[in-house]
């Protein structure tokens, strides 16, 4: 459904794109994952045919995004949440909705049958006539993610649907984005909130103007970060710490009598850990084996990038 | 170019300006005022000369400059509302969205120029319409003839005040790009006056003849001409790459 190959974009000498090739397949939600200055929202409007890429190249539902004639066709496909909320204060949210219907042909029956649909969906028509300037933040951008939907576009994509919401609104955005992913829509979601990705997205890429990794969360969680095993024990001492040290594996962080190990195979990687333990003279209280998270993986990626 | 989709853009516009008090004042009031005062004006002045009116050789001259007053206010009238056109939706961040509706750059531009150009116009049109009957009730006496409407006044309303409305529109398009506050935006906007106050004094200072109207269409000619000019300007500053990237 999108599909970029060495996607780039440079302004001036700073490169905002590198390189970035990614696919997403129809009916999938995914997750783009970045610090800000990442070049998420520089993604989103090329794909978007708002601003033209510099090299590389990209499809969206099958048309060229760099080619003149295809621009409309995508643009007309396709609904865009920015990541402000852009909407018209003075106007009702019926006028912002009918507006943006007709912009995109819709019909009169068309237009009215979707508002209706939409701002009972969202709990926004008993306030329908009132001008959205009046509007809660929450209730701005429900009313914006109506305003991208209002055309039945197969794909969406939103910029930071949730940024700056009360958690309360937020999870009202994050369910209706769920409700979507059950219409089986495209959704292409900037977010900065690894635990949204985590819960919407089928797919998460991470992006730090270069990509540094796709995969399905769990993937991520596995691939990118190494597991941990916590060892607590009544004591530690200096024997213990050298023999651990020299096991073949990653950092180790002592904290009291607790001592965590990056390990990469926990099943055959902690007996090794139990056995020198006992060899060095100290004794086991408890082995616990902790999965890195998604967060582990973010952070890794991109503090590995910065350096 | 589908004029459907510039016209859509430009009704959301008027439904905005509807619901904004300073933009109906400033549209709407100054031209009507100045078509009320200037009859007003010539009446008290006649009363003063003992009663009998301005002298015909006098009106005869007077009136002609008194009508070129209306495009003074082309270049006037359209600055507030064309810089809140464009400068509004920066403000309320709403032009991402609209640029990626599938419109194209010229459609957004011909709406924005629509909704900007159209009530100056209708103003100034209006305004004009009542001037033009007051001063015959007011001038008929010592011209022993109605002075309005005659072919220079036509030009004058709709030649030379829709190209300079036009100009003003175009010019603001242009600042609004650079500027993001709507009163900055308004006082650089108001610039496309000057010109034709020069033009105004001049017919003032005898030094130009309004009434004549070979000199009425040459400056409609060269109003043209900038038109021309600006709209390239235009065009090439309202086009998305530049509005996301380069936009303040």
């Amino acid at each position: 459904m999108i599909e970029t190959e060495n996607l780039t974009r440079k302004f001036g000498d700073l490169t905002a794109v590198d390189n970035v090739s990614l696919k997403v397949n129809e009916g999938e939600v995914f997750g783009f994952l970045g610090p800000n200055g990442a070049g998420k929202t520089t993604t989103v409007r090329m794909l978007c045919c708002l601003i033209s890429k510099t090299s590389g190249d990209a499809r969206v539902a099958g048309y060229d995004v760099g080619n003149e004639a295809d621009a409309l066709k995508i643009r007309k496909l396709i609904g865009l949440m920015p990541d402000n909320v852009g909407l018209y204060e003075s106007l009702s949210a019926y006028d912002n909705l009918d507006f943006y219907g007709k912009l995109y042909d819709r019909t009169e029956q068309q237009r009215k049958e979707s508002i209706q649909r939409f701002l009972t969906m969202l709990g926004l028509w008993e306030r329908k006539d009132v001008a959205v300037g009046t509007y809660s933040k929450g209730m701005k951008q429900k009313l914006g993610i109506a305003c991208a939907l209002i055309h039945d576009p197969q794909i969406l994509f939103m910029d930071e649907p949730t940024a700056n919401l009360d958690p309360e609104s937020a999870k009202v955005v994050r369910d209706f984005i769920l409700e979507l992913k059950k219409e089986k829509r495209t959704i292409f979601l900037n977010t900065h909130n690894l635990d949204e990705a985590q819960r919407i997205c089928d797919k998460i890429a991470i992006l730090n103007t270069k990509l540094m990794a796709v995969g399905t969360p769990e993937e991520l969680e596995r691939s990118v970060s190494a597991r941990k095993t916590v060892v607590q024990l009544p004591e530690v001492n200096e024997a213990i710490l050298n023999a651990l040290r020299k096991l073949p594996f990653g950092n180790m962080e002592v904290d009291g009598n607790k001592l965590t190990l990056e390990v990469k195979n926990p099943e055959t990687d902690n007996i090794a850990i139990v056995d020198a333990i006992y060899q060095a003279g100290g004794h086991v209280e408890s082995v616990t084996v902790v999965g890195s998270t998604l967060e582990d993986a973010y952070l890794k990626l991109v503090r590995r990038d910065s350096k | 170019m589908r004029l459907s989709k510039s016209w859509i853009i430009a009704s959301k516009d008027f439904k905005i300006f509807l619901k904004k008090k300073y933009i109906i004042f400033s549209v709407f009031i100054i031209p009507l005022a100045v078509s009320f005062l200037l009859p007003v004006v010539i009446y008290y002045v006649g009363q003063e000369n003992g009663g009998s009116g301005i002298p015909a050789s006098e009106l005869t001259y007077l009136l002609p400059a008194l009508t070129f007053f209306y495009l003074l206010l082309a270049g006037l009238i359209p600055t507030s509302i064309a810089s809140y056109s464009i400068i509004g939706e920066k403000v309320e961040k709403s032009l991402e969205r609209l640029l990626a509706t599938p419109t194209t750059d010229g459609e957004i531009l011909l709406g924005k120029g629509i909704s900007s150009f159209l009530p100056p116009m209708g103003a100034i049109l209006v305004g004009a319409a009542i001037y033009m009957v007051l001063m015959d009730l007011v001038t008929h006496g010592p011209l022993g003839y109605y002075f309005f409407p005659n072919w220079n006044a036509a030009i004058i309303l709709f030649l030379t005040v829709p190209l300079a409305t036009i100009m003003s529109v175009e010019w603001n398009v242009i600042v609004s790009s650079r500027v993001s506050d709507v009163r900055v935006a308004a006082q650089i906007g108001i610039l496309p006056i000057l010109p034709f106050a020069a033009v105004y004094v001049g017919g003032e200072l005898d030094v130009i003849q309004l009434g004549s109207t070979s000199n009425l269409l040459i400056i409609a000619g060269i109003i043209l001409a900038v038109d021309l000019l600006l709209l390239y300007v235009a065009r090439a500053t309202f086009r998305r790459e530049e509005i996301l990237s380069k936009w303040k």
